[in-house]
């Protein structure tokens, strides 16, 4: 029998119905990952009974695990389709959506809450506007660099939130993602600036203090960002700021 | 009160965002419609860097060279004053990308880092790590997502721009989108619109190192409607790009520059396993054409000459359209250091080590230097753009705008590396500059625009969603997009004869007509991708169209467009003041002549309308070739 591949996907017509299971089957080719063999079914959508189906909806664009679009479940592991090879996988392979967003087609989710909690907390450089100053850049350490620099690959693809035990749709926890944001924001040379308010933004209810410490987030990351490291960060600053705030210090 | 200005931005990538971000500093109102959350742009794949002269390593580099390297690599066939403004402008682009976070690499001593790239010869190009688009993009996203939390930009993420909203006098006035959620088909007013619609690899099928959004449909459905198109012919090809069945990935020129050779099995049928192959039986064909560059020729040889390997001497591996590239003979340890990014890339996705097995590449669809034609002032002081004119970047329709990748400007035949990032960034600039001073001038609001214009345009497109949801004829669309990058990856590519493109006009002819008839069978009218994918299909098999039309009509070999019955060939032997040299130099200003122009395309019933325009030559007069020996 020629050699396959076999995927159990699981399936959601519209945000408002029920999900269910489709397995499909195709033929086995090398060096497939998780989007190349979704579009073969999307090519010849057919179940393995032989049972023609609408196409799998899913997201994907870069396809350089780069753009963070087609984050999913793969095996039980929220990982980005792009760059998982089939090679690497127990068969059948198992994909589902992301869990802690709201389906939006099968393996589609809305994760606007993911950019929602960036205006959150912040993570932004208020700049004056968009021109020249005509003032060279500052100096940056090359070792601050290579700390910062960790943290400015998050793609927001949401792989740590759904990994996440705090993270749910129906909380307000910011998550991983955006508390890492604020290390990167608050250790900028003029990002520190408005550190204050960030910090402001994560000390009250769902912020920092709501990381139960499960460390699932940095296993899960595709980046490797060290988003526990930037936590404990940010308790340091947090204490800080909170005594600046009890003896009314002005930063 | 009058109401606010409002203006509408296609497209979240770099020249999107900056133009976005200038127009709503300009005090307008924006809203930013994209396929997907603006942050998952294509700007994030551009690796290497961004160029901008500031000299920081000794080498004497100035904006001058900057400004000649990029309008020789153009092969002189870009206007010249916007490439000044962009090279005198990159260091400030810099400072202010700076200043919005972007972790630029730095030295030892803490200044911003710069390498060596590709067609140049000084250090000129700044880099964030391995993954520049990526930095800049977020600097700019993050100052949009501010200007978001004040109240001035609007997105809209999940729309796809389906037409332009035209009043009576042909001004543009708004756009019809598509929610890729609930299908809805919605018009939106606007004084003034920007297209910011990226590149159009996937033309090419998968054979593009694009991202798969990267269709061209929104600079064609434009296009369609009446704007032009300027220099569709020139399609840089990427040398060196890792296959793949979805698309394929870039392996960036160092692994040539440190050492990789390229080579293909002198017996097309050896079975036997790359690193079984004995020294002899392999044909290590660029250090044998290009004795003093060998494996270190420009881009654009290295494509001509993988070409012609497959597809001319049948030599391909396998028989498939691929050769090897090899890093096996390098010590580990050295590449491992000098070139992780790419082992990293091609270990995840192809699941081998290049440290113990050649790679397997092919040259594949990169960059359109061609796209929407757009206007520029010229200052007459500087010799450069004339700052805040409302005609920089404006198309030929009133009211509708063009930046980034899916306009002509800049890149002339072929694009120097690291500098797509740059032009990406700046015309985005230019742009919102441009459309601020030109709703300073705009006597009517939009809120007089009668409403029928927009309800017509609606029922249209409706209509074409409905014609093809009725389906029935039977084609699938991602099959014939298959057919369309074999035709044009096979006949409109690398190398080029008025034949063969002939040929493929008429096979792509064909194909625009199963476009019609495509087999959606989807029950659930909900995020329905395949109608999506479907439409995106007839524009890019129309792309397609105007791409070949206007390599018909070029005569010549010129930067990326290649068409060897056409070739001017430098004497060997002969220098610059060398009598056979100078008859060579009086026989390429005569090409010149004929051929220094920009392409035209108009879109009419009976396919493209082609016509030449002249290029602004004022920087630096054409009196050398470019010669890269």
């Amino acid at each position: 029998m020629a050699k396959t591949i076999e995927l159990n996907i699981r399936r959601q017509d519209t945000p408002y119905s029920p999900p269910y299971w489709q397995r499909f089957s195709i033929p086995y080719r090398r060096g497939h990952n998780i989007v190349s063999a979704l579009m073969v079914i999307r090519e010849h959508p057919h179940t393995r009974e032989g049972k023609r189906v609408d196409p799998v909806a899913w997201e994907f664009n870069c396809m350089e695990e780069v753009c963070g679009a087609c984050s999913m479940m793969i095996n039980g592991r929220p990982r980005q389709a792009c760059s998982t090879l089939v090679d690497s996988l127990d068969q059948p392979i198992r994909l589902e959506p992301l869990s802690k967003f709201p389906v939006v087609r099968d393996l589609m989710v809305d994760r606007s809450k993911i950019f929602n909690d960036l205006k959150r907390v912040r993570a932004w450089i208020e700049i004056d506007g968009a021109w020249d100053i005509h003032e060279g850049a500052p100096r940056i350490a090359p070792e601050t660099w290579r700390e910062n620099y960790l943290f400015s690959r998050c793609m927001s693809c949401g792989c740590c939130l759904e990994a996440c035990p705090e993270y749910a749709v129906e909380k307000d926890f910011v998550g991983p993602a955006a508390l890492a944001a604020v290390r990167l924001m608050n250790n900028h040379p003029t990002g520190r600036y408005h550190r204050r308010q960030r910090l402001h933004a994560i000390m009250g209810d769902d912020g920092l203090s709501n990381c139960g410490n499960a460390q699932n987030c940095v296993r899960v990351c595709p980046k490797q960002i060290p988003l526990t490291t930037a936590i404990g960060e940010l308790g340091r600053q947090t204490s800080l700021q909170l005594l600046r705030d009890l003896f009314g210090k002005s930063e | 009160m009058r109401r606010p200005r409002r203006v509408i931005v296609v497209g979240g990538g770099l020249g999107g965002l900056w133009s976005a971000l200038r127009v709503a500093e300009a005090g307008y109102q924006v809203e930013i419609f994209s396929l997907f959350e603006v942050k998952r742009s294509h700007s994030v794949c551009a690796q290497g860097g961004i160029n901008a002269s500031i000299d920081t390593k000794g080498e004497r580099d100035s904006v001058w060279q900057h400004i000649v390297d990029t309008l020789k690599g153009g092969a002189y066939l870009a206007n010249q004053p916007p490439v000044k403004t962009l090279c005198e402008e990159a260091p400030g682009i810099i400072r202010t990308f700076e200043r919005m976070g972007v972790t630029f690499s730095r030295t030892a001593e803490g200044l911003l880092d710069l390498r060596l790239f590709g067609g140049v010869k000084n250090r000129r190009t700044l880099f964030a790590g391995a993954s520049t688009g990526q930095q800049l993009l977020y600097g700019v996203d993050q100052e949009i997502r501010r200007q978001e939390a004040l109240g001035r930009v609007r997105k809209f993420e999940w729309w796809e721009f389906l037409s332009l909203v035209k009043d009576s006098q042909g001004i543009c006035k708004g756009i019809v989108a598509m929610n890729l959620r609930t299908m809805d088909v919605k018009g939106f007013r606007a004084d003034a619109v920007i297209l910011a619609t990226g590149g159009m690899g996937h033309v090419f099928g998968h054979r593009s190192t694009n991202s798969t959004n990267s269709t061209g449909s929104a600079a064609c459905r434009a296009y369609q409607q009446g704007a032009r198109f300027a220099n569709c012919e020139f399609f840089q090809f990427h040398p060196t790009a890792m296959l793949g069945d979805d698309k394929t990935r870039l392996m960036s020129e160092a692994a040539r520059g440190e050492g990789g050779r390229i080579w293909v099995p002198k017996n097309p049928g050896d079975q036997r396993k790359a690193s079984r192959i004995p020294e002899q039986e392999r044909y290590y064909f660029l250090e044998e054409w290009y004795p003093s560059y060998g494996n270190t020729v420009p881009r654009d040889l290295a494509s001509r000459a993988i070409w012609k390997v497959v597809h001319e001497m049948g030599l391909g591996v396998g028989g498939e359209d691929k050769v090897y590239l090899d890093l096996t003979h390098l010590n580990p340890g050295f590449i491992e250091q000098r070139l992780h990014a790419i082992l990293d890339i091609y270990r995840k996705f192809h699941g081998t080590d290049p440290v113990h097995e050649p790679m397997e590449i092919y040259p594949s669809a990169h960059y359109a230097m061609g796209g929407l034609w757009v206007d520029f002032e010229k200052d007459e002081a500087s010799g450069g753009l004339k700052a805040g004119s409302p005609r920089n970047h404006a198309t030929n329709l009133p009211g509708l705008y063009a930046c980034g990748e899916c306009d002509y400007g800049y890149h002339g035949a072929n694009r120097l590396g690291a500098n797509s990032l740059l032009s990406a960034s700046f015309s985005g600039r230019v742009a919102g500059e441009a459309v601020a001073s030109y709703l300073k001038g705009l006597e009517v609001g939009i809120e007089q625009v009668p409403e029928h214009f927009y309800t017509e345009e609606i029922s249209r497109q409706q209509r074409i969603n409905e014609e093809l949801l009725k389906g029935g004829g039977g084609e699938n669309p991602y099959t014939l997009h298959h057919e369309l990058g074999e035709i044009m990856s096979g006949q409109v590519g690398v190398v080029r004869d008025n034949t063969t493109l002939k040929q493929a006009i008429d096979s792509l002819q064909g194909l625009a007509q199963r476009c019609q008839t495509v087999d959606l069978e989807s029950s659930n009218s909900w995020s329905n991708q395949g109608l999506v994918y479907a439409r995106q299909l007839q524009e890019m098999v129309h792309l397609g169209l105007v791409i070949a039309s206007s390599a018909l009509a070029r005569d010549e070999c010129r930067g990326a467009h290649y068409k060897p019955a056409f070739e001017l060939t430098p004497p060997t032997d002969a220098y610059p003041g060398d009598p056979a040299y100078e008859v060579y130099r009086g026989k390429w200003k005569k090409q010149n002549q004929q051929w220094l122009k920009t392409t035209i395309t108009e879109h009419a019933t009976a396919g493209p309308r082609i016509s030449f325009d002249q290029v602004d030559l004022s920087v630096l007069p054409p009196e050398e070739p470019r010669d890269y020996r």
